[in-house]
């Protein structure tokens, strides 16, 4: 299965997240929100700029900005 | 004594629910010593015991990278409560134990209060409660905090395990760390290294987190124990770097929800459902937050607002204008004239009348954001806007703030720079409070309406619309300029918890609203009452030697007193105000004011407009000898303006500029001051904006003389 930067997920999409590569301040609060490996997400929807994007884990949802979906791999089905 | 606990648990989860469940009315608002984050303690009673309940601020970790964590892993530490209470969404299990894992880790005594269990029914999660009770070693109790469901047993509970001290909870985090970390404990017990407020494997973990709060108190306590095992986490990192790929900060957090879900496995939670069928709250959002339907309906929400909190507001506005106007009648009649009556009237019932005139407002501008936040909407709106307003170093939650000062024309700035508490990022948030004032506050508007009138009455409508692009266009730029100079640094992570729709509960809405809007009324109230005389007496002292009475007289009475000078008509409420030490300010200051085409009596104006802005007409009327000029109707203003020499569209304009961007009315700034937690940042907007503004509208007023030139 091939592993992509969350970032360039679609809509409705869903994957197991494979790594985080943040470290410091992001990689602490990406994780505090259950953004670890192993977890499988689907990608809800995107703002009307595309910006930030909506993600469902572990049973509710959560926004990130692009640039910090960067950081997050994820193994897509 | 009675049992003290601590309520703790993630955003969203019902803690605030259960708080005012738990204490009901008995609670008071203060803050957290030092930070400005608020600390809400209360009392409870069942039917053996008495609880003393303080309500930690919600948290999702125990990180030290927001003023809030750090508030609450503090209180735990050096208050030691009997009990943390941590309220736990049953809905959302997996998520909230990690919190929970924290405080076991710190070998705090935690009961678990198992929130929203109707929810987690209808959505098909079953959970066996005391599985988890027994898998995790502490109390727990299933609860509907809406409903008041589970408090006598959480009550019950909370009693009888309060004198037990649970041993810490270790969990194990791989080879690599468990190693470094016993290694760590060892050195760490035997030279009593921070021991005395923490435990060992828990300054051992905050080392190898690095943890700031932690490694700075190490350095201080001991600074040999500190670089030793500073190396060691060090070493660890490097060599997890080379073989996984990761570091021990993330390793952590990976275990941790490792051990969640191993537990969870065991059979705690079990779908009785599809995992992934789709909420009603998704389904809403597809609509609410959908390309083309989420803004349009984004700006009526916001229209609504603005209307809730202004228009129905009036009423209630208009009742203590009304109070406060027979008031000052009725003092009129019982002094005599003096200065007595000008201070009592001119000073302190207009300085009170000016505090609590604003309550209305605050009270209905908080009931209308508390439920847009409470229903989740407020989230929608931040996750739809964030990208614009990042450009400029602010947050997408910052646009409610924005709105309510007057980003609609009309608003006000001392309602929106409170309305900036939903924000949780500190830099964004310090941002928005320092560039709201920008907007057009309803005070402003008599001001652009007078000078519009008088030197656009062709071009009303598109002159208006002008200024409100320019009060946008200016806040937003000088909110970056901000972010890159005096509150520089990366963003705050936005990643951010989208809650589901919930329908708000009356009781919690009407708590919440009287708490903020008491809390305005004590804090800001007297700071207020003591400017308001300073400025009176500003504009009364020193006085004329004549005995003519400064500004205490109503309306009408000193016209038959006017007198010729010459060519210029001066009446004695000109003459005397000149004579006073902000009439000498507007005289001084002339010669700058000059370059932007402002002669003192625009000057004295000015420094009046920071008692309030629609001041700046009626002080205008005084100073070009008008009497008292109402500001709703300034006609006569307006005509004696066109005539007046010096002025023209131009020094309208430019009048119109500085009006925009200058100081924030003194309520404003005390505001700020409260909310940034700082005199200092008071003061910075006094003088930033003041001088932002000298410098638009003179580089406006000489470039566009140049050019007519």
């Amino acid at each position: 299965m091939p592993c992509i930067p969350l970032r360039q997920m679609q809509v409705n999409q869903t994957g197991t997240i494979a790594g985080i590569k943040a470290r410091g301040e992001l990689g602490t609060r990406l994780r505090d929100m259950g953004l670890v490996p192993g977890k499988e997400i689907r990608i809800q929807g995107k703002a009307p700029l595309y910006d930030p994007v909506s993600l469902r884990i572990m049973g509710f949802t959560l926004t990130l900005r692009n640039n910090e979906a960067d950081h997050i791999l994820v193994e897509v089905n | 004594m009675g049992i003290s606990i601590a309520l703790a648990g993630n955003p969203n989860s019902g803690k605030t629910t259960l708080f005012n469940v738990l204490t009901g009315a008995r609670q008071h608002v203060g803050n957290y010593p030092g930070v400005t984050v608020e600390k809400k303690q209360g009392r409870c009673v069942s039917n053996t015991h008495e609880f003393h309940a303080v309500d930690l601020p919600g948290t999702y970790s125990l990180s030290a990278y927001s003023l809030e964590e750090v508030v609450a892993r503090d209180f735990i530490v050096k208050e030691q409560p009997d009990m943390v209470v941590n309220i736990v969404d049953a809905s959302n299990l997996e998520r909230n134990l990690y919190l929970t894992l924290q405080f076991m880790e710190m070998g705090t005594p935690v009961c678990i209060a198992l929130n929203m269990m109707d929810v987690a029914k209808k959505r098909g999660i079953d959970i066996d409660i005391a599985k988890l009770s027994s898998l995790l070693g502490l109390p727990v109790v299933p609860m509907v905090a809406r409903t008041g469901k589970g408090r006598d047993d959480l009550l019950k509970t909370v009693a009888e395990h309060a004198e037990i001290r649970p041993a810490p909870l270790k969990i194990s985090y791989g080879r690599d760390i468990d190693e470094a970390l016993d290694e760590m404990v060892e050195k760490i017990s035997s030279e009593h290294f921070l021991t005395d407020r923490y435990l060992p494997r828990w300054v051992a973990l905050k080392y190898l987190e690095n943890d700031v709060q932690i490694l700075e108190m190490g350095k201080e306590q001991n600074p040999q124990m500190d670089s030793w095992l500073s190396s060691v986490a060090q070493k660890l990192t490097h060599h997890l770097d080379a073989t996984l790929d990761t570091h021990p900060e993330g390793m952590i957090a990976d275990q941790r929800y490792g051990f969640i879900t191993s537990i969870l496995k065991q059979g705690v939670m079990t779908h009785t459902r599809d995992k992934n069928r789709i909420e009603t709250s998704d389904k809403i959002d597809k609509i609410v937050t959908h390309r083309f339907l989420g803004p349009m309906l984004m700006v009526a929400v916001l229209m609504g607002l603005y209307q809730f909190t202004f228009a129905y507001s009036a009423v209630p506005v208009g009742w203590c204008e009304d109070f406060f106007g027979w008031l000052a009648g009725r003092v009129a009649g019982l002094l005599s004239d003096g200065l007595l009556k000008s201070l009592v009237i001119s000073g302190i019932i207009d300085g009170v009348g000016g505090v609590l005139g604003f309550v209305p407002l605050i009270m209905f501008m908080f009931l209308g954001i508390s439920f847009l936040e409470d229903t989740g909407y407020l989230a929608r709106m931040a996750f739809m806007l964030d990208r614009i307003f990042r450009l400029f170093g602010l947050h997408g939650a910052s646009v409610m703030a924005f709105i309510v000062s007057g980003g609609i024309a009309g608003g006000c700035a001392v309602p929106g720079v409170m309305a900036a508490r939903t924000l949780k990022s500190p830099k964004e948030r310090l941002a928005t409070l320092l560039t709201v004032p920008f907007m057009n506050c309803g005070a402003k508007l008599p001001v652009y309406a007078l000078l519009v009138a008088a030197f656009f009455s062709e071009n009303q409508a598109r002159v208006m619309f002008i200024i409100t692009l320019i009060s946008w266009v200016g806040a937003l730029l000088v909110a970056k300029l901000l972010r890159s100079t005096v509150i520089q640094g990366p963003a705050t992570p936005f990643v951010m918890e989208l809650p589901p729709y919930r329908l708000p509960t009356f009781k919690g809405l009407a708590i919440h609203t009287w708490e903020r809007t008491w809390q305005y009324i004590k804090k800001a109230g007297t700071v207020i009452l003591g400017i308001s005389i300073i400025l009176w007496a500003m504009m009364t002292f020193p006085r004329l030697d004549t005995p003519i009475m400064a500004d205490s007289a109503p309306a009408g009475t000193q016209q038959e007193a006017v007198w010729q000078t010459g060519e210029e008509q001066v009446d004695p409420a000109s003459a005397a105000l000149r004579h006073s030490i902000a009439g000498r300010m507007g005289m001084v200051l002339e010669p700058v004011t000059r370059l932007a085409g402002f002669d003192w009596q625009t000057n004295i104006a000015l420094v009046g407009g920071f008692a309030a802005k629609e001041v700046v007409v009626s002080t205008l009327g005084t100073a070009y000898s008008l009497g008292d000029v109402d500001p709703e109707d300034a006609g006569s203003l307006s005509e004696r303006l066109q005539s007046a020499p010096g002025w023209g569209p131009i020094t309208a304009f430019s009048l119109i500029l500085f009006t925009i961007f200058y100081s924030p009315c003194f309520v404003a700034v005390v505001c700020i001051a409260k909310e940034a937690g700082s005199w200092k940042w008071g003061a910075f907007s006094m003088a930033f904006n003041t001088l932002l503004a000298l410098g638009v509208s003179i580089a406006f007023f000489q470039t566009a003389t140049w050019i007519m030139s």
